[in-house]
């Protein structure tokens, strides 16, 4: 049986003492986020999400959603656990209190989707999709439809999706065909046939408000011509009670390797009535806005699964004996030693354990600017703060769900042939981890994202947001004895990220292609250095605290050792990534199409 | 009607317990605290009465070091009104909590005092009993249904071999057993709210109570580990092995 504790002392060491989300109390609506109440409010989620979502993880992966005439149904046990996590109002965290939200930030609501993703990847699913649709209504609706919905979202008692993909459209929106015909009467009409549609239709809530991206009848062919739309399955009266079925039906749930619980389904509309959200032809840049977020949610859904990997691996390395340590028995009175003392165990271990808990702080990081971004007084610092997250959304989004699934692989290699058998759970962590890599724009489009769009803006005015505090950290640190071994290495790799950083951004601009082909690998560099960068600021703190750490001595002491192994085991891999990127684009682009 | 619920810190109930090296204890020093859960029921119970419109207030009491108040702040997000915390760094024994207890009962004056039955660090099971025989009120234990009317609670208590329903007049002593209910998940606005109940200091010596130890702790030791089975030869060896061994026939 697999075990899952919340890790409050990591999350709180990465909140208080390296990111100072203490700061959040000073922005304006966030006075009641202190860290005392942040503290409280990360306990009882961490409760909620051990004793009530995690012990539906394993039924709900065997049992799945079911489908039968239309209806779908969700695993044993996932309506009571919603409905019990909505009547303690946490689908509406970081919602406005003006339509019934709680009004806390979006990092605390962040972390506690880490914790919920680590307990139960697809039930996060229904209450994370609800708050997407939450955030784009209340950006760019009109404020009947605000006041209609928003407080239904908050509440958890309706539900969101996020209708773009069709079949024959996935990345590349601007192949949308589902069309918006107006009607005298100011709504719309809406024809077409989404799939892979997530928590399209499901027995958790009375409603089901779906956002769909569809084309009007004069709309430009392209990107250009794509208008959001607010389309509920049953048309609510204007006191919010539910009415009609609307014409909109799933037509079928699909089958699929992992987050069995989270119903995919195909979605028909049949002249669904519905609003336009927004202005016509912008519902990209609606779409857009809410992007950074949910984005920053699905690399949370990476690292939430990491966690759960890695406590579970660490576990069963105390636990299984197998052979003995290479210099003789380490535990002679067992019939053989743990396979923790095998340093190639312990080289996935301590892999394992340097990417999660530097995706964490890195992650909460991003979050922290997230808030700034939305909230800070001063329009300099909230620019600032927006420049970075734009830069840092799709390093996030790549690299922390390319570690929930690295992560979680490697878990299962520590569990041996026991790993890949159902019953020790950790096979289900494997096959929930991979989609984090694939939606919400695939990780090779946020790597493109990176070099073709972050990267170049105006001449590097976003990437200096990141170069600029590195460049002022070591230059602060650089005679700190405490980092003395970190610090040469990072700026080693510091080094290559500013080489692949100008090789690819001159040769981008006379050959996109160089740009395209060196895309993944220089995200990958620049995540490395900038999971390098928050290593070196948790090393900073833990080695200051250490010595009158007390009973958290163990603590600081394990981050140290975590960091230093990152810093020699894991970050040289920047030096092949950026050989990588110098050798060009030649060799990926020379076999002709038609011989692959 | 006013409730008294009474809540201890305790090491949480998953974590592996260690001893201290010098023996003198348990080791609590960075260790997940929670509160007890027999008084997380007993907080519930209080709040289910409130809601079912029977209780009018709810004060929780804890004897402690000053991180006891985050176990206040606990109850009162699961719905207590207001908390009161004695705080204390020594060791503490029942009879001293339960002579603190006491004063603090004649302050408050509730008519009703839930407890849990036991706290899961020491397991005594003393400190409700001794409190209802100081106050001479009537006590109703190990309590798995309570039900209260007309200034007489009903308990349900499970006793050996079945279960015994008590009348018993109030103010009384509840000390609640695990089935009595099964304590709520915070609801995230009681969270927030809970950070603005009053929580109220008062000192032990301002309770004129004593609560220095009545015994000395000599050790604290492991149980020990469970040695592996055994095949014996025969009968006669198996009967010397209990006799002479374990010492159980
Ligand atoms: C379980 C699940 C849930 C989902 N939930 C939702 C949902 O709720 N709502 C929704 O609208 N969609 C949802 N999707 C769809 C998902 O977002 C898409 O699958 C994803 O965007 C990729 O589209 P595609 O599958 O058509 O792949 P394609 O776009 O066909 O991509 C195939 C490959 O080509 C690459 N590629 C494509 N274009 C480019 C390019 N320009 N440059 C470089 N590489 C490129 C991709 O990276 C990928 O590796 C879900 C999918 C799954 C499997």
């Amino acid at each position: 049986m697999p075990i899952y504790k919340a890790p409050l002392e990591d999350v709180r060491f990465v909140l208080n003492e390296v990111i100072g989300a203490a700061q959040l109390a000073q922005l304006p609506g966030y006075g009641e986020a202190t860290p005392e109440a942040i503290d409280a409010v990360l306990e009882e989620a961490a409760k909620i999400c051990e004793d009530l979502l995690f012990p539906l993880n394993q039924s709900g992966d065997a049992e799945g959603c079911t489908f039968e005439h239309g209806v779908v149904k969700t695993p044993p046990g996932f309506k009571d656990a919603y409905t019990t996590f909505c009547q303690g109002g946490w689908a509406g965290l970081s919602c406005d209190p003006e339509f019934g939200g709680q009004g806390l930030p979006t990092l605390l609501s962040l972390a506690i989707d880490e914790m919920v993703c680590s307990a139960n990847l697809s039930f996060g699913m229904y209450p994370g999709l609800s708050h997407g649709a939450y955030n784009a209504i209340e950006k760019h609706a009109t404020a009947e439809l605000k006041k209609l919905y928003l407080p239904k979202l908050a509440a958890g008692t309706w539900t969101g999706t996020m209708c773009l993909t069709e079949p024959q459209c996935g990345t590349d929106l601007g192949l949308i065909r589902t069309k918006a015909v107006p009607q005298p009467d100011g709504t719309y009409k809406i024809t077409g046939a989404k799939i892979f549609i997530s928590a399209g239709e499901h027995d958790l809530a009375e409603n089901i408000v779906h956002l769909v991206l569809a084309r009007l009848p004069d709309a430009p062919p392209d990107i250009r011509g794509l208008s959001l739309f607010l389309t509920p399955k049953f048309i609510p009266d204007a006191q919010g009670k539910v009415g009609a079925r609307n014409a909109l039906s799933c037509g079928r749930l699909e089958h699929k390797m992992g987050i069995k619980a989270s119903a995919t389904c195909a979605m028909n509309f049949d002249g669904a009535t519905a609003w336009l959200v927004g202005k016509p032809n912008q519902g990209l840049r609606a779409m857009f806005t809410m992007m950074n977020e949910a984005r920053l949610a699905v690399g949370m859904q990476g690292l939430g699964v990491a966690e759960i990997s890695y406590q579970n691996a660490a576990r069963y390395a105390q636990e299984r004996l197998q052979g003995r340590g290479l210099k003789g028995a380490v535990f002679p009175e067992k019939p053989a030693d743990p396979i923790v003392v095998h340093p190639d165990v312990r080289r996935s271990l301590m892999t394992m354990r340097a990417l999660v808990e530097g995706c964490r702080a890195l992650a909460y990081s991003i979050g922290l600017e997230l808030d700034i971004e939305a909230r800070h007084v001063d329009p300099a610092r909230r620019e600032a703060a927006g420049q970075l997250v734009a830069l840092m959304i799709p390093v996030v989004k790549a690299f922390v769900t390319d570690v929930g699934f690295d992560v979680a692989n490697m878990g299962m290699q520590v569990f041996g042939g026991h790993g890949y058998i159902r019953d020790t759970g950790v096979e289900q962590y494997v096959r929930d981890a991979r989609i984090a890599q694939i939606y919400e724009g695939t990780n090779g489009v946020q790597a493109l994202d990176l070099v073709g769009r972050k990267m170049p803006d105006n001449y590097g005015r976003l990437m200096r947001q990141f170069f600029h505090p590195v460049a002022d950290f070591l230059q602060a640190e650089k005679d700190n004895p405490a980092l003395a071994d970190m610090l040469p290495l990072f700026m080693s790799a510091f080094g290559k990220l500013q080489m692949s950083s100008l090789t690819v951004a001159t040769r981008g601009v006379v050959n996109p292609d160089e740009a395209g082909a060196a895309a993944t690998d220089y995200l990958r560099l620049f995540a490395l250095v900038a999971l390098g960068f928050m290593w070196l600021r948790m090393a900073k703190v833990a080695a200051e605290k250490l010595p009158q750490a007390g009973a958290r001595a163990g603590f600081y002491d394990s981050k140290l050792k975590t960091a230093r192994f990152f810093f020699s085991k894991i970050l040289p891999q920047a030096n092949a990534l950026n050989l990588a990127i110098l050798s060009g684009a030649k060799t990926v682009m020379d076999m002709p199409a038609e011989a692959f | 009607m006013k409730i008294l619920v009474t809540v201890k810190r305790v090491v949480d109930y998953s974590v592996n317990i260690n001893i201290k090296a010098d023996q003198s204890g348990v080791e609590t020093a960075n260790v997940k605290m929670s509160m007890n859960p027999f008084d997380e029921i007993a907080v519930e119970e209080a709040v289910r009465l409130k809601e079912k419109g029977i209780a009018t207030e709810i004060v929780v009491v804890t004897l402690g070091v000053a991180q006891a108040q985050e176990t206040l702040r606990t109850a009162l997000a699961m719905g207590a009104d207001r908390a009161i915390l004695v705080p204390c760094d020594g060791e503490l024994q029942p009879l001293g909590v339960a002579k603190a207890l006491r004063a603090i009962v004649d302050k408050e004056k509730p008519d009703l005092v839930i407890t849990g039955k036991q706290a899961i660090d020491a397991d005594n099971s003393q400190t409700g009993v001794m409190l209802a025989a100081l106050l001479g009120w009537p006590q109703g234990t190990f309590a798995s249904k309570l039900e209260i009317a007309d200034g007489v609670a009903t308990v349900a208590r499970e006793v050996d071999g079945g279960q015994e329903t008590l009348k018993i007049k109030l103010p009384a002593v509840i000390t609640a057993d695990l089935r009595l209910n099964e304590p709520r998940y915070a609801t995230l606005p009681n969270i927030m709210k809970a950070k603005k109940k009053p929580i109220e200091e008062i000192k032990p010596e301002a309770l004129g109570v004593d609560l220095a130890p009545h015994f000395k702790t000599l050790k604290v030791t492991s149980p020990p580990q469970r040695a592996g089975g055994i095949k014996v030869t025969d009968v006669a060896t198996l009967i010397d092995k209990l006799k002479n061994e374990a010492k159980v026939i």
